[in-house]
């Protein structure tokens, strides 16, 4: 994650986002391996760090991001009842909620997040999050407030 | 409070226990007192400036207290809760203290404060309590003083107030109260349920929150204390109170204790067999947000 820190403001005025995905390895990985695949057309805004389950997702991975340069987050695991860990993301789903509105008690926008559940199968599904999520957080602009905090790295 | 002292030389003469932690009387105002020889028990007191939640010397982290053996503690109805909370965690065995309830008229916002509870001065967390006779103690002490005067509470208010700005004006304000954060830790080491012996925020290689006082990592730190203690919290206010910075920690801590409230209709309990709402789930738990 280190190397994202680049802007993503360019000269020209136009904005690209740059949109970090946490994603489990069993299910929503897999389905954005068939979307690639099977050719869907997706925005290249979007890297992917794979966990072994959505219960790995520790929310201080999401503020990482934010603090090195990420503008918008996806998260997104196995549907309830099909974690392969049987209860990961029902774990995970607590920790979310309590997470997002806590940093939007902070100020910071919970919108810059998605959450989703894709399954392997669900490689369209996957390609909608992608380029969904790529248009909001173009709307929404970069999220400069956030990084550009007074910090010790840059 | 003749009851306490002679109960404490007693646990201590018989050798129920090795340590009897209370409150007495400091240079400035009332200060947790630490009491082994029980010659020295009538130093203790209890008053409405015994604002300490004593429960936090039971913490795994203060392993020299531990050596005492069994620890009789002092405790406000209040703060059953965090022993509860210890218990709960496995983080302390409910046999070895023995607990000393003292019923409560409501405590000052600082030890340092004297004289008549007002509606004014009166401690926020104390507005509307329920366990002025503390529950589930081996001893419970004292005459219950009157109930302390009534107000609306302020955090709730102040709460209300900054959920009605937007984004950019909740962030302004915090990002004003963050940046005075010095990462002194005060209180992370006052919370009686901060438990970790590492702490995340010790934790330097790789540097998940970074250690320097800056606001960007002040975000980090208190989003993951926040967090750490979303449905543990007892609201005890001792780590706004030990703020150097004067930080309105409580504001998170209540905003979060609400929405856990709300969502997984769990409220900070004296019962330790109450099993804390993160860490357990239901499968029909809110997902409104995941797509
Ligand atoms: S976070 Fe603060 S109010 Fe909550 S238990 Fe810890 S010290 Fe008490
Ligand atoms: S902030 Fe979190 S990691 Fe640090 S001591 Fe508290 S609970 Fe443990
Ligand atoms: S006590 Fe106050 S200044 Fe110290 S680390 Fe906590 S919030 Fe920051």
């Amino acid at each position: 994650m280190s190397e994202a820190t680049t802007s993503t403001e360019t000269t020209a005025g136009t904005f690209e986002p740059r949109i970090q995905a946490f994603v489990c390895n069993w299910c929503t990985y897999t389905g954005a391996d068939l979307a690639g695949t099977s050719r869907i057309p997706m925005a290249p805004n979007v890297r992917i760090i794979r966990l072994p389950c959505t219960g790995r997702i520790d929310t201080l991975f999401i503020l990482k991001a934010f603090e090195r340069g990420a503008d918008g987050v996806i998260v997104s695991g196995c549907h309830p009842n099909d974690c392969h860990y049987a209860a990961g993301n029902f774990h995970a789903r607590r920790r979310f909620a309590v997470f997002r509105e806590l940093i939007d008690f902070l100020g910071l926008d919970p919108d810059r997040i998605t959450f989703s559940w894709v399954s392997a199968s669900e490689g369209k599904k996957w390609s909608e999050i992608v380029n969904d999520t790529t248009e909001r957080i173009r709307r929404m602009g970069p999220f400069s407030a956030y990084r550009g905090l007074a910090g010790r790295t840059p | 409070m003749k009851e306490l002292q002679d109960l404490a030389a007693k646990l201590l003469a018989e050798k129920t226990v090795g340590l009897v932690i209370g409150w007495e009387q400091g240079p400035r105002g009332a200060r947790p007192a630490f009491v082994a020889d029980p010659k020295d028990a009538g130093r203790l007191i209890f008053d409405n400036r015994c604002v300490h939640n004593l429960a936090a010397y039971l913490s795994p982290r203060r392993p020299h207290l531990r050596g005492f053996g069994r620890i009789a503690v002092a405790v406000k109805g209040c703060d059953v809760r965090a022993v509860a909370g210890l218990v709960r965690e496995s983080q302390l065995k409910r046999e070895d203290v023995v607990l000393l309830g003292v019923r409560c008229g409501g405590v000052h916002d600082e030890p340092t404060d004297a004289g008549p509870l007002t509606a004014e001065n009166l401690a926020d967390r104390c507005v509307g309590c329920e366990v002025r006779e503390p529950p589930r103690c081996d001893h419970v002490l004292g005459e219950l003083p009157p109930a302390p005067p009534s107000r609306d509470g302020r955090r709730a208010g102040r709460i209300a107030e900054l959920d009605a700005l937007d984004h950019a004006a909740r962030f302004a304000f915090w990002r004003q109260e963050l940046s005075r954060c010095v990462r002194c830790n005060a209180c992370r080491q006052v919370c009686p349920l901060c438990t970790c012996e590492r702490c995340l925020a010790d934790k330097t290689d790789p540097p998940w929150i970074e250690s320097s006082p800056h606001t960007r990592a002040n975000f980090a730190w208190h989003a993951t204390r926040a967090l750490h203690l979303a449905g543990r919290c007892v609201d005890c206010g001792e780590c706004e109170r030990a703020c150097p910075a004067g930080i309105p920690l409580n504001l998170i801590g209540r905003k979060v204790a609400a929405v856990v409230e709300r969502r997984f209709g769990y409220r900070t309990t004296d019962d330790p067999q109450v099993p804390a709402p993160i860490g357990a789930w239901k499968p029909d738990d809110g997902q409104e947000f995941i797509r």
